[in-house]
């Protein structure tokens, strides 16, 4: 529970948000030690654990371990769920004063307020300086909302496969998802909480409009092709026939278990209103003017080639915004099949990249 | 000065040349020998651009700043007289328009180092006079088929360009192999040649 209300975009204030955490290696007496990772839209702090509700590893195990690239055995990892989410921290989910769900009363939030919830942690845990902060799309937005609006607090800021703003697309894509999840009977008005008819319908639509956002065609097509689900011949009917029909129902209903549908309205909000630019007079690089000289932050981007969800072009835009601020920035876009999802699956280009960048 | 052994001597001869504590932009900066050299010779904010990935990644690895990209486009994306230094190392013979390069040089970096294989050189030269081939020398080790190199250079043409823009030389070195050599008849026997220009607006 953080000590301090914090102050939001919207103009409100949330008091007393409970920002729930997980922690991998030890602490350095100095604190210099600390790395932040934040997770993206859908993710929570279970970056190198088992998640407690689907009983799978970590989203980012793979990079996150002892001797993995972000090196548990040198670094202390902190990974929180962002407010507005669902694993812990507060979210719409959570009892409002009255003792009810907030449901739609919670307050808009913004990618800033979220970082606003994870400033508010460290300052409880007493770390002043992070050695980095490190995110993967809505994950790399809070790295470089950190960066810009509280320029002391990390030494080092990885941001990878992310945008400094939401485009007209990316704010479609969201739409449709939202649309799905309020057109379903269950939504209610958000006020759903009282019994067991959860909007999962709209839910799952939502999420497999978005994970098509994740991929590319390639990968699709490379992975599901139009090859038939179990059966041989076209059913003429409206079944999954397409194993890849039967992959996003997959996705859907099992996001369905772990996620709630409020917390996807609430955070698809915040990255439509993200605009890095527009919260600093509109010009990109005076977000990062506490950079300037070489005094600040060592900003590494890092794009996907197969990335259309927030393409390269979106990474080369921040380099060249950090660059007219005279910020030290490196910036490389890898080859990876898989589209924008590449970050979180086997690219060994990566791991040589996040290792080398957390050791240089 | 502690001199990098393993530093190419056009880089050793611009390495010399840089003042310390200065801005560096190093395009086409490969590994990044040259700027972690400045860097740790020179305590110079010393920056890259480099179009392949494997060696960005390598420079970031030892903790360089650089940004993986195409000098021909985005080059433009600097600010005006953002560095002290820019440096284009055999590359300007690579360049879609070397012309327009060298404005690009000056007008982010404030004087520029550029060096590159003189084409004129007497190897190149008696290649293509008895040979009647497109020259293969040590200094241009690439047929003609598969070479980076699209607008081969010579010092005399590179001294006119210069003089055309009003660009000003503000030192220039020649080598042969390893070996640096006299200006004299430098357009016959140097295989590479560095100049530091400016331009005196």
């Amino acid at each position: 529970m953080l000590s301090k209300p914090l102050s939001l975009d919207s103009g409100q204030v949330l008091s007393g948000a409970t920002i729930a955490y997980e922690t991998y290696g030890e602490l350095a007496q100095d604190k210099s030690n600390a790395i932040l990772i934040c997770h993206a839209l859908t993710g929570d702090q279970y970056v190198g654990s088992t998640h407690p509700v689907t009983g799978k590893p970590g989203w980012w195990e793979r990079m996150v371990g002892p001797g993995k690239p972000i090196d548990t055995n040198r670094f202390h990892v902190i990974c929180a769920n962002v407010i507005g989410s669902c694993m812990g921290s507060t979210g719409p989910a959570s009892a409002a004063e009255d003792g009810a769900p907030y449901g739609m009363r919670f307050p808009v939030l913004t990618i800033r307020d979220m970082v606003r919830g994870l400033v508010g942690l460290l300052d409880e845990m007493g770390i002043a300086q992070l050695h980095s902060v490190v995110g993967g799309s809505m994950g790399g937005m809070q790295a470089l909302s950190l960066a810009a609006n509280f320029p002391d607090r990390a030494a080092r800021v990885l941001a990878i496969a992310t945008t400094a703003r939401h485009s007209a697309q990316n704010i479609a894509f969201h739409e449709v998802g939202r649309q799905a999840i309020m057109a379903d009977p269950n939504w209610r008005d958000g006020d759903y909480y009282a019994d067991d008819k959860t909007p999962d319908a709209g839910l799952a639509v939502a999420r497999m409009a978005a994970h098509i956002t994740y991929l590319s065609e390639a990968g699709l097509t490379d992975k599901f092709g139009r090859r038939l689900q179990n059966r041989d011949a076209k059913s003429f009917g409206f079944d999954a026939d397409f194993q890849v029909e039967s992959y996003l129902r997959y996705q859907g209903s099992g996001f369905t278990q772990r996620f709630d549908a409020n917390s996807y309205l609430y955070i698809t909000r915040a990255m439509d209103y993200f605009d890095l630019a527009e919260e600093h007079g509109g010009r990109l690089a005076d977000a990062f003017s506490g950079h300037a000289n070489n005094s600040g932050a060592r900003f590494f981007l890092v794009s996907f080639d197969t990335d259309w969800l927030y393409p390269t072009a979106e990474s080369r835009h921040i380099v060249h915004a950090l660059n007219a601020a005279g910020a030290a920035v490196s910036f490389v876009e890898l080859a990876a099949p898989h589209g924008h999802d590449s970050f979180l699956l086997e690219v060994p280009a990566l791991d040589r990249a996040v290792r080398g960048f957390l050791d240089g | 000065m502690a001199e990098g052994k393993a530093l190419r001597p056009d880089l050793a001869a611009i390495a010399r040349n840089i003042s310390p504590g200065t801005r560096v932009l190093d395009i086409g900066c490969g590994d990044g020998t040259l700027l972690s050299h400045l860097r740790d010779q020179s305590q110079v904010d010393a920056r890259g651009m480099e179009i392949q990935s494997e060696l960005v990644e390598r420079c970031v690895t030892k903790g360089l700043s650089v940004v993986q990209g195409d000098a021909d486009r985005d080059l433009s994306e600097y600010p005006d007289k953002a560095f002290d230094y820019t440096v284009l190392s055999q590359t300007l013979q690579t360049a879609a328009r070397p012309d327009h390069m060298l404005d690009q040089l000056l007008r982010v970096g404030r004087e520029a180092f550029v060096s590159f294989p003189n084409f004129a050189h007497w190897r190149t030269r008696t290649a293509l006079m008895f040979g009647g081939r497109m020259p293969v020398t040590r200094a241009l080790p690439v047929s003609w088929f598969e070479t980076d190199n699209i607008h081969h250079v010579t010092i005399a043409d590179f001294r006119e360009l210069i003089a055309k823009k009003g660009v000003a030389v503000e030192g220039c070195w020649f080598f042969s192999g390893e070996r640096a050599i006299s200006p004299v008849g430098a357009n016959w026997r140097a295989e590479f040649a560095v100049f530091k220009l400016s331009r005196n607006l």
